[in-house]
């Protein structure tokens, strides 16, 4: 095969390394949150190729769980940010 | 069946990768936006469906399909919640010309 799982793996790991880079520079805030909103994405197809690859349905409800909680995850953080930034002035 | 899984995999690298250059290279908050939720929900519906051909009819179709429902659902809006975040903390969005004076004024109030 021309492209193998596992391949599709490590090459999603090295996306979330580059990906990071604008987490860890992003000028404000909001840049920080869409690099994390791409990480999350790429974490959930790294856990669907491995379930497949395996053949193991844990992983899927793993990958379920984790897609629920990066979504809350930025919907608290969008409200924390708000808040705080009415707050100051 | 195996050539039609490879073409998925290959449309979620060629996807991953003009998204991830895209969300380093683009100069503003929207463009960065814009370049992030369409690149990254191509690319990852394009594995999902890789990963449901190559899965066959089995426990883990039904799990995948309902994990790229929610994912279908759940990325715009992510988006969206960000993009209304970025509007409200006053970004201006980017332009290749200078604004004028009097409408970054109206953009500063």
């Amino acid at each position: 095969m021309l492209l193998s799982f596992d391949l599709m793996v490590s090459f999603f790991v090295g996306m979330i390394m580059i990906s990071m880079i604008r987490v860890v520079i992003g000028p404000s805030p909001a840049d920080r949150l869409i690099g994390l909103n791409l990480v999350a994405a790429q974490v959930l197809a790294i856990l669907v190729l491995i379930a497949v690859k395996e053949n193991l349905a844990v992983y899927l409800d793993v990958a379920l769980v984790y897609d629920i909680f990066g979504f809350v995850g930025i919907l608290a953080i969008t409200r924390y940010f708000g808040k705080k930034q009415e707050k100051e002035p | 069946m195996i050539w039609i899984v490879q073409f998925f995999l290959l449309l979620g690298v060629v996807f991953s990768v003009i998204g991830n250059l895209g969300v380093l290279i683009f100069p503003d908050v929207y463009t960065r936006l814009q370049a992030s939720s369409t690149c990254s929900t191509t690319s990852v519906f394009s594995i999902f469906l890789a990963a449901m051909l190559s899965a066959g009819i089995s426990q883990l179709t039904g799990k995948i399909l309902v994990i790229t429902l929610f994912f279908l659902f759940s990325s715009p809006v992510s988006a969206y919640i960000v993009a209304r975040f970025a509007w409200n903390q006053d970004i201006v969005p980017w332009r290749k010309l200078k604004p004028r004076p009097s409408e970054f004024q109206e953009a500063n109030e």
